[in-house]
């Protein structure tokens, strides 16, 4: 470990925000963008990752984000056309000096010609702009393109650099190292303002200088290497005529900015430019943390609600009128807690956007691999997620929106024979509902081709060869394992895994995934998330002793059944009827063997759940304890998964208590019950025998997993 | 000023666990285990894998699971599946009390609790020291005894851990259910 190791992860963490934001403004230039500011925005994301580079030693990297830096520098002042070709150049430069700067990080070597053949046609362009000097690389970026002949001109450079310009790692040496670049430069040091030692602080400004600048360059570029600093140092320009004519020519070159009667030209246009930049680009007055800091800061409020909801547990016994401070101060208590832990989450949430700004790019590149003409709407990328779930979604969307481009939408000759619009549209969708994040992604392609489908499963022996299941169960077979019915394997998507995949995912995210298609008309993938995988709102209910979590944006209502509402269907369903609706209903304490359970609906209580697949699902409990928000810890992070329960919490008495998932509880329990009707003799268990009864069911486990994965594709 | 200070620390941090390092295996080749007991069978397990010990607590039941998992249990926050070693064993249920013991293993990422009746001692072994397992026809659950090591008269045998509990604790368990349904279908 390096003593600069702390600055480079810095300097990392900076630059991956930097990418980011490059890409970003590429998206936005290839989407034809003409304001300037995007340039000057790529411009100083790529100038700020060559001086860390260069500072680091990154030869390489310093080197192409050079190239890359006087590219685009060319291009923001106008001296090379931002063409299509260009902006697709910028990409891969881009694509380039992401792998480079990841190998810098990772100090894994690339190969000697990494990125060399971008680097040419990079440097075919620069000198193709400047036909005098295809120089070195130095003087390509600072030689300006005047048609005047280069005369040699004095320059006077007072310069006196302000505390703020250390502060923004920046550093006069290297300014006069660049102006020397340009010309004889002599310097002169003030050190009028330099305090005797002891009263000298380190990190004050207290030398100035005045330089005399020998060069044939002109004014701009002079004023060029100052750019960075023209707002952290008091600056004076001016030129020093040699002769009367020459000062002519400077003055009309210079003319339309500000005339001068001195031969002096400050800056001021340069101060004003950068104060319009800031005006474009608000600061963000962000900090930058490291996310352990914040897990950490989580966790604690996490244990912190859970000591809370005991304290407040206990004293729920305490008589209220004896108390009545300890009470008020109490229920103070848990007022705070929930604002602190809510404000604890929100730092941890970010508009989905950093994962969708990432998708225009792709969809540039694919469609014109694939020869379609492709237009990408994104809605709510302002939509706010937890950062873990951000993280997560960013394959399965990228990997349906290739999808979507390969297999739902037509090629352009087939779209105009079927009458559309050549444009195929794709629509990526964020919105918060019920608790959760949904994103849809959409097409107005050829949709599910059923035909396929249905043959495909029919060769996987997925469904029988006289059986058609209902359109919805064939668009959803697409998420059975190794299915794929793209008729030939691209290298854009298709290759026999993905949707199961994708789908696995999602659901080990305690997600969902279904599709919606009409044939000729498109797809529509809808995904549902958790917008936090930390915390949530959970009704804690009992079953036999044990206690379980629904979670509460499940829960529709809850009641006591009048024995009359309870049927049953021939097939053992259990239903119970609710206002004109008859909805399923399953025993927790069936699934989840537990004994001593109130077998009796209508002595017991249901609770009415809403599922994304499975509609309205009653769920009978012994009793409902209460609700509390309850933190989710992952069962899977020292076991395997459990079917039924998607994590699991710590209640108050520090007891854990299952968080159950109920689309998979009452998937299970339809397992179950057709486990049932198939042996004849399925009597309630006698508790003596349960030992032997619970390996059976757990070998039943395996089976009924096994079975609801080919019973979930078909469910709509 | 702030580069220098974490570096110092963790060059503090590296020297100690150096430090551990040389106590533990550098001098004879010793290692040293845990050894704890399931009536009269003796067992153990690499002391670097124990994480602490406990008295049993009841724990919170999980639905459908092999009846030597006994449920999970809370440990500052993290959630610790708890397995029955004598049940693991096929040799019935432990009636759990408070005098049972919970001896905490970490295994690969993963934490896990094993219940056993009790445990006996720390055992100082040279590697030289363990024996290797007899070749038996039926192996059983005998490919989770990585050795055996005689301790007085008595013999214990050394566990893997990770072995023994290990479609628990990989998370491709699912994955392997669905490869089993794809062979079936």
């Amino acid at each position: 470990m390096d003593e600069y190791a702390q600055f480079k992860i810095t300097y990392f963490a900076e630059c991956a925000e930097l990418l980011a934001d490059v890409e970003t403004q590429l998206s936005e230039l290839g989407s034809g963008s003409e304001d300037p500011e995007v340039l000057h925005a790529i411009f100083r994301a790529v100038h700020s990752i060559k001086a860390g580079a260069g500072a680091f030693k990154f030869t390489k990297l310093a080197e192409f984000s050079h190239q890359f830096e006087a590219l685009l520098d060319r291009m923001r002042d106008g001296r090379i056309q931002v063409t299509e070709e260009g902006v697709g150049i910028l990409f891969r430069a881009s694509d380039i000096l992401s792998a480079m700067v990841e190998s810098a990080e990772n100090e894994t070597p690339l190969l000697e010609d990494f990125g060399s053949q971008i680097l040419e046609e990079i440097k075919t362009i620069i000198s193709s702009d400047e036909e005098p000097s295809p120089a070195t690389p130095v003087m390509a970026v600072l030689q300006q393109t005047e048609d005047t002949i280069p005369v040699e001109k004095n320059y006077t450079i007072s310069f006196a650099p302000k505390t703020e310009l250390f502060k923004h790692a920046n550093e006069p040496l290297l300014i006069v190292r660049e102006l020397k670049t340009l010309g004889n430069v002599t310097a002169k040091p003030s050190l009028e303002r330099l305090p005797l030692l002891q009263k000298l602080d380190g990190e004050e400004a207290y030398i100035s200088w005045i330089f005399t600048l020998q060069s044939e360059a002109p004014l701009v570029d002079v004023e060029e290497v100052f750019e960075f600093v023209t707002e952290d140092c008091d600056l004076n320009i001016s030129l020093v005529a040699e002769n009367q004519d020459e000062e002519e020519t400077k003055e009309v070159n210079k003319s339309h900015e500000k005339p001068s009667d001195l031969d002096q030209v400050t800056t001021p246009k340069a101060t004003k430019l950068a104060a319009k930049q800031n005006i474009g680009t608000p600061k963000a007055t962000s900090i930058r943390v490291d996310l352990d800091r914040v897990d950490l800061l989580v966790n604690t409020v996490g244990e912190l609600v859970i000591t809370q909801s005991m304290l407040s547990q206990q004293t729920n016994e305490l008589p209220t009128d004896q108390f009545p401070n300890m009470v008020r101060g109490l229920e103070e208590l848990a007022l705070h807690t929930r604002e602190l832990q809510e404000s604890v989450m929100a730092i941890r949430m970010q508009p989905v956007k950093s994962v969708f700004s990432r998708m225009p790019r792709l969809v540039r590149e694919l469609s014109a691999k694939l020869g379609k003409t492709v237009k990408l709407t994104t809605i709510g990328e302002n939509t706010e997620v937890d950062k873990t779930v951000i993280e997560e979604i960013s394959d399965p969307i990228t990997h349906m929106i290739r999808n979507s481009l390969d297999h739902g939408l037509e090629t352009t000759e087939e779209r105009l024979a079927a009458g559309k619009p050549e444009t195929g549209q794709v629509t990526l969708s964020a919105e918060h509902r019920g608790g959760r994040i949904i994103i849809t992604i959409s097409d107005d392609g050829r949709g599910i081709n059923r035909k396929a489908v249905i043959a495909r499963a029919r060769e996987r022996g997925l469904i029988g060869d006289t059986v058609t299941p209902p359109d919805d169960e064939v668009d959803n077979m697409i998420f059975a394992p190794g299915f794929s019915t793209a008729e030939k394997v691209t290298d854009v998507s298709g290759r026999g895994v993905g949707m199961d995949v994708v789908r696995r995912n999602i659901q080990a995210l305690g997600g969902r995934i279904s599709i919606q298609s009409a044939p000729g008309k498109g797809s529509k993938f809808i995904m549902t998330l958790p917008l936090t995988l930390a915390v949530m709102d959970g009704m804690i209910i009992e079953v036999g002793g044990a206690k379980y979590v629904i979670p509460i944006p499940n829960i529709l209502e809850s009641f006591r059944p009048p024995k009359e509402a309870l049927k049953q269907l021939p097939t053992g369903q259990n239903l119970v009827y609710v206002r004109g609706e008859y909805i399923p209903i399953c025993h927790l304490q069936q699934i989840f063997n537990v004994r001593a359970a109130e077998q009796d609906p209508s002595k017991a209580l249901i609770v009415l759940t809403e599922t994304e697949e499975s509609g309205t699902v009653g769920i009978v409990v012994d009793q409902i304890v209460g609700q509390q928000q309850v933190v989710i810890k992952s069962l899977e992070s020292n076991y395997r998964p459990v079917p039924g329960i998607s994590a699991a919490t710590i209640l108050g008495n520090g007891k854990v208590a299952p968080i159950i998932d109920v689309e998979a509880i009452y998937l299970l329990s339809q397992q179950l019950m057709i486990n049932s009707t198939l042996q004849s003799d399925s009597a309630p268990v006698p508790t003596d025998t349960l030992e032997e009864v619970s390996i059976v069911e757990a070998d039943n486990i395996e089976l009924a997993s096994d079975l609801i994965e080919v019973h979930t594709t078909p469910i709509g | 000023m702030e580069a220098v200070q974490p570096n110092t620390s963790s060059t503090a941090q590296s020297a100690s666990s150096d430090g551990l390092n040389e106590n533990s295996s550098a001098p004879l080749g010793n290692q040293q285990f845990v050894t704890f007991a399931i009536g009269k069978e003796e067992y153990a397990v690499d002391i670097m894998q124990v994480r602490e010990i406990q008295a049993w607590t009841e724990v919170t039941a999980l639905p459908k699971q092999p009846n030597y998992m006994r449920g999970v249990l809370n440990l500052r926050g993290i959630i610790v599946p708890i397995f029955d070693l004598r049940c693991r064993f096929s040799q019935g249920v432990t009636d759990a009390t408070n005098i049972h013991v919970v001896v905490i293993v970490a295994v690969a990422d993963h934490i896990i609790g094993i219940l056993v009746d009790r445990v006996s001692d720390i055992l100082a072994v040279d590697r030289g020291e363990i024996l290797p397992v007899p070749d038996v026809e039926d192996q059983g659950d005998g490919e989770h005894i990585i050795g055996l090591v005689t301790a007085e008269d008595r013999m214990v045998a050394l566990l893997d851990m990770g072995s023994l509990f290990k479609s628990e604790i990989i998370q491709d368990s699912l994955d392997d259910i669905e490869d089993t349904s794809e062979q079936t279908n």
